[in-house]
């Protein structure tokens, strides 16, 4: 028998999961040695700039390239009219919808794509750009969607006058996309009219921008003589792009190659394909020779995909105990000028339905309108799940203003009303199955760690000073890894995802998976899944991702689906290989497969000390000694489709500081308490956290695309779109439970979107309640000094008497 | 963001660049630590043909004494300022201010000069100018003059300086006992400019204010002085009342301009905010000196 120690010793030394081992990926990230798309350099490469609309709405009068094309060294100005002969003028949205590449005889937003240069270097692309002559004739723009359905509104989208649909439903009016309802209406209706207590209220999710390090960009490269297209490009879905890219331009999907190299974060904005894209590829194609395009700051900020700009009204109805009876939602969701909502295909809202959170709601209904404005296209998850960031916004801030309205604790709100852990599988109101949660436990350990009670005196004491101070509650539940093929798909390809490994002779190994990692370690996590599942040291395991040629088909990185679905996937191919090397192992050791114990790393005869065989040992004899029969090799390939989504939770409890004089908020504390069920790298998670809990801060107190009445944009330099620097960043306290999901062959959930989606609501909870006792029931973000100076000054709270 | 062409020129010495500039006119930049200039060029809004890098002129770098007065030369970085034990003793308001300034990269390379030259009222130096009293030396093809802070800054981007000049020095009066100061800076966030700031240097005498400068940023199309203000202050024993009421003679003199930062009135609020705050500073570091 091994002793303890020696036991140890082994499962040390795989650093497999549960071991907070460095992440394999900085070594090279902090020597600048990392590979991203603009670092691409191809013999004969040219550039692409794009001439943008300095109008939010206008109709094109005249695109006159002459200029720009007499400029030695513009080889070529595209514009929508030298498209057409291709049928690439427009091309279809992940939604239903389609988007021009090139503006087609007008604009619809600010900085849309009009022409673009090709040049032989970026210098004389940028040149080029500034030479085109195009001729505008403004119309009036659409900026508010409230007025988006107005009778006497512009109607934006002139190439869908009498379509009743745009790909999602029914629409009513030229500038409705869809409308979606979930829930069941009359029963929802009937229990309002009878409550003890109902309280409503307008949320907004405003206008965001995920806003990555790396803005998106691509290489395209088209070789005439092979007929094959290569594309580096900085993607979170390579796999779903080749689909595209062949669909668009007729190429055999065998003949195009994608590669998403090193990728500067992603957030949810690297999901979709942008007019860039496809103009490097047609001008790759033309000329025969490479192309590159890559954003600047300003295009990313102004044009590729946006998040969130949910209008939203809550209702609850509740007993006088603050029970809740019923959830009533309405929504007025803004996608701009093209619906080019990144989403699984049947999916308008995302998963917004999962906006019941943890609480068990009898009966909800939930109604979604989009529309369009004259705004740039998008609506992506930034950094979360489909949607799911609205919705636990909307819940987590409806409870707090019934806490409010009753007189009842935030906290003490919440445990009346969560879903009981012996209430798991829980099948909620609007249709989801949750797979496991203790929400009690998790919002107590919160409430301890930071004596509650004690905050809450100290709350009250200041207040008897005028000084303002909130406590911040948010106890969320996500719905991630998307998804079960039965309910979602992507361009009709379901959302499984897959994993290839193979195990070389002498025991070292490379897995090839379907998903792409952004910043979020999978060379790492994934290695250490493959160590404790195959005995082998996840330091002798290569993890590759995001090449086309050689991944197996996956749907990508978003919705924090890569360990519920691409993780499940390597647990699965590596289990597959440690059941071949059982019966290798029974054929070298002579004895029958069911007589071996698996322990760690080896195979072990069972009751016969010293007969065993390693993994290292069996990899060899898959190459030259197997059982009769047998095919040589160890290999396996898992395309995994999930049986569900899987649905991690957390509490988490902010508290601040609000200078009434200034307006600025300083948060003292914020700790957080995720709960991923199995933690396979507990270091990652806490940067992930870390992260996550950053951006969070940044859309609650300070992000937004803001726009003018004309529809100019107004904050797209990071002069005035807030990216928190390290001097702004809070202090993060992080805490865990395990609640592990049955139905992942790990136990494990998502993680790295959890902190945004609970820590949005968290801090405008916070905010909120610093006002709470004055009567306010809802400050919308951001929350800026110069917006909450505004909430002080209208209560007359800076006076100096 | 890429800026059109441009030559670039890099003389040695001050006549040197007077007469670059005096030969290529209208069509030439100065080029000091390029923060403003630079981004102004990548996003097109401007695009001179020629840039006058002043990096190589020695003669325009470095901090002295010179019987009572400091010397800066106009060249001198934010993080040099900082770095003085010279200004911290003498003209300690020039180095807080500075570490205002944007972040560690713009100030290692952004100069106290071209702070000033480019006439940004979102620059933190033309108020501390003001404050210190400083006097600008301009040199050009006709020679040397000296122009006061006051007097050197007319509107948005637009100063007292000839487009065929150069400000090669900046010179400051030694601070004398009793003398406190403060700069109070309300920004959205570490590199971005003020939503409104207040810089305030005075000196008491037997704990009457003998005298105070008090003068605003970013809150007009260009730094301001708040002079009744500080008449309202001169000549008393400063208390909290006084403070509330110089705080309002300055918000009057605010003529902000609404951006993302906040509107008039938050901005103009702020400006009295910082005041408040700064006079209350300056005034405790005058009574500890
Ligand atoms: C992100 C960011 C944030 C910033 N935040 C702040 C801030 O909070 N506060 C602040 O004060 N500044 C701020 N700045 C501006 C920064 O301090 C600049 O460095 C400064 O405004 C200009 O100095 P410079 O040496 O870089 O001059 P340059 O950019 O080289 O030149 C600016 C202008 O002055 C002219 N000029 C330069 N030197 C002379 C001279 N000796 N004689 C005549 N003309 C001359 C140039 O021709 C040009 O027109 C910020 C800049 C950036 C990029």
């Amino acid at each position: 028998m091994a002793t303890t120690a020696e036991y140890l010793e082994r499962e040390q030394k795989l650093e497999g999961i549960g071991c907070a081992r460095k992440r394999k990926e900085d070594p090279r990230f902090i020597q600048g040695k990392g590979h991203y798309v603009d670092d691409v350099h191809l013999p004969g490469m040219l550039f692409g700039a794009v001439v943008r609309s300095p109008h939010a709405h206008a109709r094109i009068k005249s695109i006159n390239k002459e200029k720009a094309l007499a400029l030695p060294g513009v080889r070529a100005v595209l514009t929508a009219e030298d498209l057409k002969p291709l049928k690439l003028h427009w091309m279809p949205t992940l939604a239903g919808d389609v988007q021009a590449v090139l503006a087609d005889e007008k604009v619809c937003f600010q900085y849309q794509e009009v022409a673009m240069v090709i040049a032989d270097d970026r210098y004389l692309a940028a040149d080029g750009v500034d030479l085109v002559e195009v001729e505008y004739e403004p119309l009036p723009a659409l900026v508010d969607p409230h007025h988006a359905m107005d009778a006497d509104a512009p109607v934006i989208r002139e190439d869908l006058v009498g379509k009743d649909e745009a790909g999602q439903g029914k629409r009513v009016h030229d500038n409705h996309i869809f409308r979606w309802e979930v829930g069941d209406k009359a029963a929802t209706d009937r229990i309002f009219a009878t409550a003890d207590v109902t309280v409503k209220q307008a949320v907004l999710n405003p206008r965001v921008h995920p806003c990555p390090l790396e803005t998106c960009g691509c290489v395209a490269s088209f070789d005439k003589v092979r007929g094959e297209l290569t594309v580096y490009i900085t993607s979170q879905a390579p796999h779903v792009v080749r689909t595209v890219v062949s669909l668009l331009s007729g190429l055999p999907e065998s003949k195009i190659r994608i590669i998403s190299p090193d990728i500067g974060g992603g957030f949810g904005n690297k999901v979709g394909i942008y007019p860039g894209y496809v103009g490097a590829i047609v001008a790759s194609i033309v000329f025969g020779r490479p192309v590159k395009w890559i954003e600047s700051r300003i295009e990313n900020l102004s044009t590729t995909a946006f998040a969130r700009d949910y209008h939203m009204v809550g209702e609850l109805a509740a007993d006088k105990n603050g029970r809740i009876k019923a959830l009533r939602v309405n929504v007025l969701a803004d996608h701009g000028a093209f619906n080019a909502h990144a989403q699984p295909t049947k999916w308008p809202a995302g998963f917004f339905s999962i906006c019941t959170g943890s609480y068990d709601i009898p009966v909800a209904y939930a109604r979604v309108d989009g529309v369009y404005t004259n705004k740039a296209p998008g609506g992506v998850a930034y950094r979360c799940s489909f949607r799911v960031t609205e919705a636990v916004h909307l819940i987590e801030r409806m409870i707090d203003i019934l806490a409010q309205k009753l007189g009842i604790d935030k906290a003490e709100i919440r445990f009346r009303n969560f879903i009981k852990p012996e209430q798991f599988p829980y099948h909620s109101a609007l249709g989801w199955d949750y797979d496991s949660g203790d929400y009690p436990t998790a919002l107590k350990k919160v409430l301890e760690a930071v004596n509650y009670p004690a905050l809450r005196e100290e709350q009250a004491e200041k207040r008897t000073r005028g000084e303002l101070m909130g406590i911040g509650i948010c106890t969320f539940t996500e719905i991630v890894g998307a998804g079960p093929s039965k309910n979602c798909d992507i361009l009709g390809v379901g959302m499984f995802d897959s994993c290839e490994i193979r195990v070389h002779p002498t025991g070292s190994a490379i897995a090839r998976i379907g998903t792409i990692t952004q910043g979020q370690g999978h060379q790492t996590t994934y290695a250490q899944i493959i160590a404790t599942e195959l005995g082998l040291p996840s330091e002798v395991i290569q993890v590759e991702e995001g090449d086309t040629n050689t991944a197996p088909y996956g749907l990508g990185t978003y919705g924090s689906r890569s360990t519920p679905v691409g993780g499940a996937a390597t647990a699965n191919a590596a289990r597959k290989l440690r059941d071949k090397a059982r019966k290798i192992a029974a054929h070298l050791l002579e004895v029958s497969a069911d007589d071996l114990d698996w322990e760690i790393d080896r195979f072990k005869v069972k009751g016969v000390p010293g007969q065993e065989k390693t993994m290292k040992e069996i990899a060899w004899a898959a190459y030259n000694n197997v059982p009769p029969g047998m095919e040589m090799g160890l290999e396996a390939v898992e395309y995994y489709d999930p049986p569900n989504f899987t649905y991690p939770f957390g509490a988490y409890l902010c508290v601040l500081d609000i200078d009434r004089y200034t307006g600025e908020t300083k948060v003292r504390r914020f700790y957080a308490l995720d709960d991923c069920g199995t933690r396979i790298n507990p270091m990652i998670i806490e940067g992930q956290i870390h992260g996550g809990l950053t951006e969070a801060y940044a859309v609650a107190m300070g992000q937004l695309i803001a726009f003018d009445a004309g529809g100019n944009l107004l904050s797209n330099s990071l002069m005035d779109y807030f990216l928190p620097t390290a001097v702004e960043t809070p202090k993060w306290e992080t805490d865990f439970t395990v609640t592990p999901s049955p139905h992942h062959p790990l136990g494990a959930k998502g993680v790295a979107e959890s902190p945004h989606v609970g820590g949005i609501p968290c801090f405008t909870n916070a905010v909120n309640d610093a006002f709470a006792h004055l009567g306010v029931t809802q400050i919308d973000m951001p929350h800026t000094a110069f917006n909450v100076w505004k909430t002080i000054h209208e209560l007359g709270l800076d006076n100096r008497a | 963001m890429i800026p059109g062409t441009f030559d670039y020129h890099a003389p040695a010495t001050v006549d040197e660049a007077i007469r670059l500039l005096g030969e290529l006119g209208d069509e030439a930049k100065l080029l000091a630590g390029g923060h403003s200039l630079l981004p102004m060029m990548k996003l097109r809004f401007a695009s001179p043909k020629h840039l006058i890098d002043l990096n190589r002129i020695g003669a325009l770098k470095g901090i002295r004494e010179q019987s009572g007065m400091i010397h800066i030369g106009a060249m001198t970085t934010e993080n040099e300022l900082i770095a003085s034990a010279l200004l911290r003793e003498k003209c300690p308001l020039l180095p807080e201010a500075a570490k205002w300034i944007s972040d560690p990269q713009v100030r290692n390379c952004g100069t106290l000069g071209g702070d000033i030259a480019h006439g940004d009222p979102g620059n933190d130096h033309p108020a501390v100018m003001m404050a210190v009293d400083a006097v600008f030396v301009l040199q050009g093809p006709r020679g040397e003059r000296l122009i006061v802070a006051d007097r050197f800054f007319h509107g948005l981007y637009y100063t007292e300086l000839a487009p065929d000049e150069i400000l090669t020095e900046i010179r400051i009066p030694a601070v004398s006992k009793g003398t406190g100061y403060a700069y109070c800076k309300l920004k959205r966030k570490t590199g971005d400019f003020a939503t409104a700031a207040a810089a305030v240097q005075l000196r008491l005498d037997g704990g009457v204010c003998k005298k105070i400068n008090i003068a605003l940023t970013n809150v007009a199309p260009t730094a301001l002085k708040a002079g009744d203000a500080e008449m309202s202050l001169t000549g008393k024993v400063i208390d909290e009342a006084l403070i509330e009421q110089a705080a309002r003679k300055a918000m009057a003199v605010c003529d902000p301009a609404e951006d993302q930062r906040g509107n008039r009135d938050y901005k103009t609020h702020m400006a009295g905010e910082m005041t408040r705050r700064a006079i209350r500073q300056a005034l405790a570091r005058a009574k500890g000196n």
